[in-house]
């Protein structure tokens, strides 16, 4: 919530630069992808994020163990060497593997939470940017209530009181805490979009609330939205693993970045492969979803340029 | 004024909303916190039942949530289920989290500024591109990451800081979890003040400024910083209130006895009530700082009170 000044300006000129261009609808995101396609970073965030997703999704093709899975005690806290490239955890378990294991509760996370909050801000953005009124005004308020509640204070409420949970309670929790930002700007942007011309011709022949909302202003009020969402990702991604660390998130047995980092608390200074291996992936990940965020915003407004 | 006041009206139904939804989830934590109190042993239904009315847990939610406000705004945070005074619990702790937050916030301040204004005063050269990729890294790398490299790097491999505790006092041992805490915002800052001044340089009035022949040092301290400042004030105002509850993590790993390291500890050792009774009162807080940003803000762009 940080970034909310940053976002709306965003917000604000990525509206005058796209409200401003003549072109045919198609066309933003055709510039937009010429754009992109000639920038190394964006190649190389592109990169690293179907490698993690690829751990994410098939982790056998890369691990040599499952989770939590062949380990010895004897070899507890080895470091790397003999065919384990990032050496043993505190139990024992192959930390190559387990490392590799972990990606899949980041990414799942990060891109469930991510999906969630925009198809609830798209559908809260609309009703109360198109309608205005009393539905507005709830909707406003609701946001407010939500809004106010600071991120890791407000997740840690909750998971203490719900202390059975795994990955889909935790990327609810995180929904419900991270929907505000994303809904303020779609409102915002279908307020401005809602007064442009070819929404009153369409009005003029007849077509209805719902096709306005979805054929005529969806399509041109959604770009900053999907800035904002890929740059969430990688924030998500970055605050369920902080849940984790600090013991209310994901809990053994589940595998994750961030119980790992948590785990590697008491042995850090004499074991540093327990803290360097997670963190190194945790980083690259999250970076590459800020970076290609920042690219999509480039390509998409090209007045900051 | 009547901003102020329509400010202040809004911010009661998100404050009521706010803390009610806490409560409610605590109301939700499952067992029974008084037969837990017992243990193993059997107690008589007498004594159940009075420690039932001393914590009112027989009235229905609502009035819960009311006597536990009423006593909150006579200064009364309420007691854990063991009979300890949560105000007690915090006792001497929030001058910790203070300092550091203070640290943390100056430093974001001073450096933050500072990079952002190089940068924007040689956009596209090479310090701009360093602080730009700079930024983007430290946002990226989570907080505790970066927390425990610097405890390994600058504490105890290079020996710069001390690691851990308050035994040197302020600064010195606020420094570098101080550092750490502000790292995050910092970044924002730079980033925040480097658009800001990069697209207020542009302006008209600069422009103007420039062609009367003013000095360029004074053309950009005088007027462009000037006005590039109020979004950055504006941050530096709220993230005070995200410092004192970001502390949780930077005060769990420099063991700085503060308020964030109790929460940590009854995390780690699963007191859910003490958590949820602290967090209550750090969101109030955190609440309460934005309404006095709102306030400021006010005070400072007058085009806001208007609108």
């Amino acid at each position: 919530m940080t970034d909310l000044q940053a976002d709306l300006q965003t917000g604000a000129a990525l509206r005058a630069a796209t409200g401003a261009e003549p072109g045919p609808a198609g066309s933003l995101w055709g510039d937009a992808w010429r754009e992109m396609r000639g920038r190394a970073v964006f190649w190389l965030s592109t990169l690293t994020l179907a490698i993690a997703v690829a751990m994410a999704a098939f982790p056998g093709l890369f691990a040599r163990f499952g989770p939590n899975e062949r380990c010895d005690l004897r070899l507890f806290n080895r470091g790397p060497g003999d065919g384990a490239i990032f050496g043993y955890d505190q139990q024992g378990c192959d930390y190559w593997s387990q490392v590799v294991h972990g990606a899949r509760a980041s990414i799942l996370i990060g891109i469930a939470v991510t999906v969630f909050a925009l198809l609830i801000s798209v559908v809260l953005g609309l009703l109360a940017g198109y309608y205005g009124g009393w539905l507005d005004a709830v909707i406003g308020r609701l946001t407010d209530v939500f809004f106010g509640i600071p991120f890791v204070l407000g997740a840690t409420v909750i998971l203490v009181a719900f202390p059975d949970h795994g990955i889909w309670a935790m990327t609810l929790v995180l929904v419900v805490l991270g929907w505000t930002t994303m809904t303020r700007l779609m409102r915002g942007q279908v307020i401005a979009v809602r007064q442009m011309d070819y929404v009153t011709a369409a009005r003029m022949l007849g077509a209805g609330d719902l096709r306005i909302m979805l054929k005529h202003i969806l399509p041109n009020a959604i770009a900053p939205v999907v800035v904002l969402a890929t740059l969430n990702v990688g924030n998500v991604i970055a605050g369920e693993a902080t849940l984790d660390f600090l013991g209310v998130g994901l809990q053994y047995p589940e595998v994750s970045w961030g119980l790992q980092l948590n785990a590697a608390r008491a042995f850090y200074t004499t074991h540093p492969h327990l803290l360097i291996f997670p963190a190194v992936f945790l980083t690259a990940t999250v970076l590459s979803f800020l970076l290609l965020g920042d690219v999509v915003r480039d390509a998409l407004d090209p007045k900051l340029r | 004024m009547r901003y102020a006041a329509q400010r202040l009206i809004q911010a009661v139904p998100v404050f009521a909303a706010t803390t009610f939804l806490i409560y409610a989830m605590v109301f939700a934590l499952p067992g029974d916190p008084i037969l837990a109190l017992a243990g193993d042993k059997p107690v008589p239904e007498e004594v159940l039942d009075a420690l039932r009315e001393r914590y009112h847990l027989n009235d229905p939610l609502l009035v819960q949530y009311g006597i536990y406000m009423l006593g909150l705004f006579q200064g009364d945070l309420g007691e854990t289920f063991t009979g300890q005074q949560v105000s007690e619990l915090l006792a001497g702790r929030w001058g910790v989290t203070a300092q550091l937050a203070l640290t943390a916030w100056i430093f974001e301040l001073v450096v933050g500024v500072a990079l952002g204004v190089i940068a924007a005063l040689r956009r596209g050269g090479a310090v701009d591109t360093a602080v730009l990729a700079g930024t983007t890294f430290v946002i990226a790398v989570p907080v505790f990451v970066v927390g425990y490299g610097a405890q390994i790097l600058l504490g105890v491999n290079l020996g710069l800081f001390p690691t851990a505790g308050v035994e040197h006092g302020w600064p010195v041992s606020y420094l570098l979890p101080g550092m750490v805490l502000g790292s995050f915002s910092l970044a924002y800052v730079a980033r925040l003040t480097r658009t800001s001044l990069a697209e207020n340089l542009r302006a008209d009035y600069v422009r103007t400024a420039v062609a009367k022949g003013m000095r360029r040092r004074r053309v950009i301290g005088r007027h462009a910083l000037r006005n590039s400042l109020i979004p950055v004030v504006t941050f530096l105002g709220v993230d005070f209130g995200n410092l004192m509850a970001g502390a949780v993590v930077t005060e769990g790993i420099f063991n700085l006895p503060g308020i964030g390291q109790q929460v940590f500890q009854s995390i780690q050792l699963q007191e859910g009530p003490v958590v949820v009774g602290i967090v209550t009162v750090l969101v109030m807080i955190f609440l309460a700082a934005n309404l006095v940003v709102d306030l400021l803000y006010g005070v400072l762009d007058p085009r806001i009170r208007r609108a």
